[in-house]
């Protein structure tokens, strides 16, 4: 019965949709005030519709209701408790709802903080979100309903898929949904200002917390799954290029050159056009991100459907979306005002360096990951593109990046003297050259370039943050005077500080896990040690272990340092009884420095295992690098510029005001 | 021409060429990198290229792995139920390789007709065939019932 009431509670939702798509819009470009004034209330419905439907939903996964048919294939009774909850966006229906119910949380969201934005622009936004609802709630109701009951309910669901049995899974999607349905509200914005023919400056400082926001559980998100991958796919690697993955990386890419882009439009008003464009991109990526992994076109673990009726919906909705908001664009961008011109050299054409850097990233990344789709759609055979091209395409675009990232928040707006940014950078400079060479000399091999580069780059970011902070606190006297004006600095200039510090650290981990590592495949039996990475691991013993929902071996394995104990680990191989899948869980000793991590391959009789050992120096900082980078994006938009209300007058005099 | 205006010409030219270079060596890399799927019956027919690195699929031999008993060296056959092809491994397998099961192996194929693989995947599901592998037996269907 409850189930039911999700259903109807989806199909109230959709209904809202359609209002909130619609009455406003139309109020908005007729004037009528009472129908623009629709949309928050509509929005709020929407959301309390959907929050039903996701809570009947949850209680039918709770209550192990196996009549429902999406219960009974990613559930079971022996499911611990917290993965039953999980297990609702475990796959395509139930995760398609959360994105819709996600998608309602922003829009209301925007719809509360709002309160100083002109009436007609809020409208405006909230309409364009109520249509990108309208198409996920059809395609749910009438593609992917995760309340279709079964005929015959089984007796016993079908487990939810061992691998997504982890506290990773629990939040790495709803914090990658936040960030892909978090793109929707600069899409509306852009859309909205397009619509009403005003891109300016205002409607920069409207999107860029949102954008921020999105951009922030983005970076969460993926470097999240990163982190479940390494830890759940006995593999220890951090990224492998899969499509899945790709689907991710494409919008953060667009969306942080975003960021930058929304940055200039903000403060010089220019880069208008391309700043939509990009927002329109960001989007629609995050659409073909879920086109890719939820329809199946992929060979991948996360590509639950197969429906192909699915993946036509979400290629046709993906169309209408593009092609509707780039039409949008041709025909208002007659009317974007030409921005201040700037120099060759100033902070703008630095930014733009940086977007057409991320950009090309993209391209590369796209090609990869459609070209083997495409090449078998005109059914000319399989193939797929190597992962050395894809780090080949990193390494080519990312150090130019860095070395960008470096110089831009030094030098001025509008125009720069070559010789007096030079002055300014040379110290920098040339401690970043000498760490490179260190590491190129220490190395002395072409892996070691690699290495050399990405240190190189680190240090040329931390030394050029401090070139920053020194600049600003010349003009205090005295270490007071300085700490003042550390402490009047605004909080998105550090934020923007420590988000980049961030890819420093990251830099760091990626190029040291890189080479440093070690990694042995090895045969052991109990009583059996190994040498890995200067240090000793002891194989113990196998123990078979009960779980919840499933049966284990589980080994113990001693690590040594010169002869003292310091971990013991115990990694496992697990056997689920609900689907008789098998899993490894690694088992991982986390340092500051370096993980150690063991994982059990495969028995091979007479009690002795293929086991496979890692040394994986500086790995957690790969992750916490992205942790700091989403902690900038916080502290920008913490900022308190976006809290008063003194901007009001000024937008809804840009808004009404004489066209220019 | 002014100096300056000379001078951001030449820049923009020395872009236009970097740009140019840096296409052509990732599209020559992309080529490079493509790896084509084949099937046992077409390495049996010469189709695969020996030497290069390619993707092979089947479904795993039964009754044809067979593992040294000192290292993780391991070797078994790999069939479309027309041709097989014997598959050399060294390392651990993944969870649901076994007998029976459909995978796909990365490598190359050596002077002996040995595919020497140095990736092999199996995905966690017991359900599951890689997609090249599943077309390829309902190919080989349809040619039958012809």
């Amino acid at each position: 019965m409850i189930a039911e009431l999700g259903h109807f509670a989806v199909i109230l939702a959709l209904l809202l949709a359609v209002v909130q798509g619609v009455v406003p819009l139309v109020g908005s470009l007729r004037g009528y005030v009472n129908w623009t004034a629709v949309a928050r209330p509509a929005a709020t419905g929407q959301f309390v519709f959907l929050a039903i439907a996701f809570a009947a939903l949850a209680h039918a996964f709770l209550t192990d209701q196996f009549s429902v048919a999406y219960v009974a294939q990613n559930s079971n009774s022996a499911l611990p408790l917290a993965y039953k909850f999980a297990a609702i966006w475990g796959a395509h229906e139930g995760s398609l709802l959360l994105w819709v119910l996600i998608l309602a949380g922003w829009t209301v969201a925007v719809a509360a903080f709002s309160r100083n934005l002109p009436e007609i622009m809020v409208a405006r936004v909230i309409s364009v979100m109520g249509l990108i609802s309208i198409g996920f709630l059809s395609f749910i109701l009438f593609t992917s309903n995760p309340f279709d009951r079964l005929m015959r309910a089984p007796a016993e669901g079908r487990d939810l898929n061992p691998l997504l049995q982890d506290p990773g899974l629990v939040i790495h999607p709803p914090l990658l949904y936040m960030g892909y349905v978090g793109l929707s509200v600069a899409f509306a914005f852009a859309l909205a200002a397009l619509a009403g023919g005003r891109l300016d400056s205002t409607w920069a400082r409207w999107s860029r917390p949102w954008t921020t926001v999105a951009w922030m559980f983005l970076t969460l998100g993926i470097s999240l799954g990163s982190w479940w991958a390494y830890n759940e796919l006995g593999w220890g690697g951090w990224w492998f290029w899969d499509p899945v993955e790709n689907a991710s990386l494409m919008p953060w890419l667009v969306a942080t050159g975003l960021m930058h882009s929304l940055a200039v439009t903000e403060k010089r008003g220019t880069f208008r056009s391309w700043t939509v464009l990009l927002a329109i991109l960001a989007f629609s990526l995050s659409l073909l991100g879920t086109f890719l992994v939820r329809s199946g076109v992929l060979t991948s673990v996360h590509a639950f459907a197969t429906d192909p009726t699915r993946g036509l919906y979400i290629l046709a909705f993906l169309i209408v979306v593009v092609g509707g908001s780039l039409a949008l664009y041709a025909w208002r961008s007659p009317t974007i005002a030409s921005g201040t011109r700037f120099g060759f050299l100033s902070r703008e054409s630095l930014l733009l360096g940086n977007n057409l850097l991320l950009l090309a990233i993209t391209a590369a990344v796209l090609l990869g990951t459609l070209y083997p789709l495409f090449y078998d759609a005109m059914g000319m055979g399989k193939l797929s593109v190597g992962f050395p091209w894809f780090n080949a395409m990193f390494l080519l675009f990312a150090p130019p990046l860095g070395v960008l990232m470096g110089i831009g928040p030094i030098t001025r707006w509008q125009h720069d003297d070559a010789q007096s940014l030079w002055r300014r950078l040379r110290l920098a400079c040339g401690i970043a050259v000498l760490a490179f060479l260190a590491f190129a000399l220490y190395h002395h091999s072409v892996d070691g370039l690699k290495v050399a580069l990405g240190m190189g780059l680190a240090v040329w970011i931390a030394a050029t943050t401090v070139v920053s902070l020194r600049s600003r606190v010349r003009a205090g006297t005295g270490l007071a005077g300085k700490w003042r004006i550390l402490r009047r600095q605004s909080r998105s200039y550090y934020g923007m500080l420590v988000a980049h510090l961030g890819i420093a650290v990251f830099a760091v981990g990626v190029a040291a896990v890189s080479i440093w590592g070690e990694e042995r495949d090895v045969r052991l039996g109990p009583g059996d040690e190994v040498q890995v990475g200067g240090y000793t691991f002891l194989f113990r013993e196998v123990a078979k272990v009960d779980g919840p929902n499933y049966r284990s071996d589980m080994a113990t394995v001693t690590v040594l340092n010169d002869g003292t104990p310091i971990a013991t680990l115990n990694p496992e191989k697990r056997r689920y009884n609900a689907s008789g899948q098998v899993m490894t869980e690694s088992g991982v000793d986390v340092g500051f420095t370096r993980d150690l991590y063991v994982a059990l391959g495969e028995p091979l009789g007479d009690g002795s295992w293929s086991v496979r050992i890692y040394d994986k120096p500086f790995v957690r900082w790969i992750w916490g690098g992205s942790i700091l980078m989403a902690l900038g994006g916080l502290l920008a938009v913490s900022d308190r510029r976006y809290r008063v209300a003194r901007y009001k007058a000024k937008a809804e005099q840009a808004l009404h005001g004489k066209p220019a | 021409m002014t100096p300056t205006r000379k001078k951001r010409l030449y820049l923009i030219a020395a872009m236009v060429a970097g740009v140019a270079v840096a296409t052509g060596l990732a599209l020559k890399a992309f080529n490079e990198n493509l790896m084509f799927f084949f099937s046992p019956s077409e390495v049996a027919t010469g189709e695969a290229p020996e030497g290069e690195r390619f993707r092979l699929g089947g479904m795993v031999v039964d009754g044809s792995v067979q593992r040294d008993p000192d290292s993780l060296a391991v070797t078994f056959g790999l069939t479309d139920y027309d041709e097989a092809v014997t598959v050399s491994y060294t390392g651990i397998l993944p969870d649901l390789f076994r007998e029976g099961q459909g995978i796909v192996a990365h490598g190359k194929l050596n002077g002996d007709g040995v595919f020497v693989a140095d990736e092999v995947l199996a995905k966690h599901d017991e359900n599951y065939m890689p997609p090249e592998v599943a077309d390829m037996m309902e190919q080989r269907k349809a040619k039958g019932a012809q």
